[in-house]
């Protein structure tokens, strides 16, 4: 198990230890900056901050060394036959950052909905024009607290590099199977409740919010969508709804199991205009037989009057399967170490959590 | 020649100080300072050389004008200071 986890939060990196039989906030780096991604292992750990007056930055440092600042994403200039572009040529967050399965390559996925390659471990960075010129691109639609479309996530196939999984909100899931050179939307069988008629099926209109994926069994993926949570068997391709969660089917984040390919964890809202758990009630959900059963876990988790809500990367799990994490918008974060059954409280009082990631993961 | 100021702010993140720079515009001004400090560059301006929404240069006490291109004019009398915008929480 990892023993290392990284907390991104409005107000700072918090570097999470376990020693002995305890979680302890070892270190806060960045206090007071807005953190929005973070990736790492034990030779190198990468953040990205969203500095409010002075854009978006990346970090970068080796082992436990001192924090270098890297050059961040940039788009080229703006072409006179773009003026109609809806979105921004210019970088406004990053949201989630990869490996990129071969040495040195690192993968950002942004608002406004730009994706980012880095082949010198994030010493430099090239907009994928390939996704970035699509005309489609332009339909991609804006998301809450950010007002520009986002790629949220960015799922490498681990047994083939070139193999590639976007999750845009709003723009659905792109694919890409040889290296991003050219790319397409795969997904069928999701729906946008909130969409006219004749858009609610359309795949382009689809809210990711958030996917992952099985790392053994990689064709096996799991979606927390905007209007409810979506299983794929085949990377993506096609989907089937899981109406068997409860207590509700809004959320932000989804876990995966690394090994077991029935089991995945969401931690479900009350709605899309209710934003809060439950009956105030924080709880987490997991299925263990691919979905077509759901046990709400709430054993030591505030039941009483919580309105924490869990954002979209805030939800990790290591690669035991055992031991998961997540961290709230009340700046509550809470561990496991049994596959959710039990959880116990680290901290109450962090700033609001945007991101939550054990090392190596 | 103008001068250029910089927020404290940004002492946070980068090792600047007031400077003496050349330049006829205000675009000009703040190459001359990027180029001691390439970092600079990417806190003041955007992706497309646009001063950041949040981020205000003011000229001999008044806010530059043209903000996405940087052709307001500086004299060699003048004080450039570039600031952070009020935002945020």
């Amino acid at each position: 198990m990892v023993d290392r986890l990284w907390v991104g939060t409005r107000k700072g990196l918090f570097e999470i230890v376990r020693g002995g039989n305890a979680w302890e906030v070892a270190q806060v780096h960045f206090l007071g900056d807005p953190v929005t991604a973070v990736l790492g292992d034990d030779d190198a750990t990468y953040t990205a901050l969203d500095l409010g007056h002075f854009g978006a930055k990346v970090w970068r440092r080796q082992g436990s060394g001192a924090w270098h600042e890297l050059a961040a994403p940039a788009f080229p200039p703006k072409p006179e036959d773009a003026a109609d572009d809806p979105h921004p040529w210019s970088l406004g967050k990053v949201w989630v950052m990869e490996r990129g399965g071969v040495p040195g390559r690192l993968w950002a996925g942004t608002m406004p909905g730009g994706l980012f390659r880095s082949e010198d471990s994030g010493a430099s960075w090239s907009l994928n024009e390939a996704l970035w010129r699509m005309p489609e691109r332009r339909q991609w639609m804006g998301v809450a607290g950010g007002e520009q479309p986002g790629i949220d996530s960015v799922l490498v196939d681990p047994r083939n590099p070139e193999d590639i999984r976007l999750g845009v909100s709003i723009g659905g899931i792109w694919a890409s199977r040889d290296g991003g050179a050219s790319w397409g939307i795969i997904n069928r069988g999701m729906y946008n409740e909130y969409m006219p008629p004749e858009r609610r099926e359309d795949p382009i209109t689809q809210d990711v919010h958030r996917l992952a994926r099985c790392a053994h069994h990689p064709e096996i993926a799991w979606c927390q969508h905007h209007n409810g949570v979506f299983r794929s068997e085949d990377a993506g391709a096609t989907w089937r709804e899981l109406t068997a969660i409860r207590p509700s089917k809004f959320g932000f984040a989804v876990a995966a199991h690394p090994r077991d390919p029935d089991t995945a964890w969401f931690v479900p809202a009350t709605k899309d205009e209710c934003r809060v758990p439950v009956d105030g009630r924080v709880v987490v959900v997991r299925t263990r037989d691919g979905g077509r059963s759901f046990e709400v876990l709430r054993s030591g988790l505030p039941q009483h009057h919580a309105y924490d809500l869990v954002w979209r990367h805030a939800l990790a799990v290591d690669q035991s399967g055992e031991r998961l994490a997540f961290g709230s918008t009340s700046g509550g974060l809470w561990t496991s170490e049994d596959g959710g059954d039990s959880w116990t409280m680290v901290e109450a009082r962090l700033p609001p959590v945007a991101v939550v990631r054990f090392s190596g993961a | 020649m103008p001068q250029i100021a910089f927020t404290g702010h940004l002492r946070r993140y980068l090792d600047i100080s007031t400077a003496e720079v050349s330049g006829a515009t205000v675009g000009e001004a703040l190459d001359g300072a990027f180029r001691t400090n390439p970092r600079l560059r990417g806190y003041v301006l955007d992706d497309q050389g646009a001063l950041r929404r949040h981020v205000s240069v003011y000229i001999g006490g008044l806010p530059v004008l043209d903000r996405q291109r940087l052709t307001d004019p500086v004299t060699d009398s003048d004080q450039i200071h570039v600031l952070q915008a009020l935002s945020g929480g």
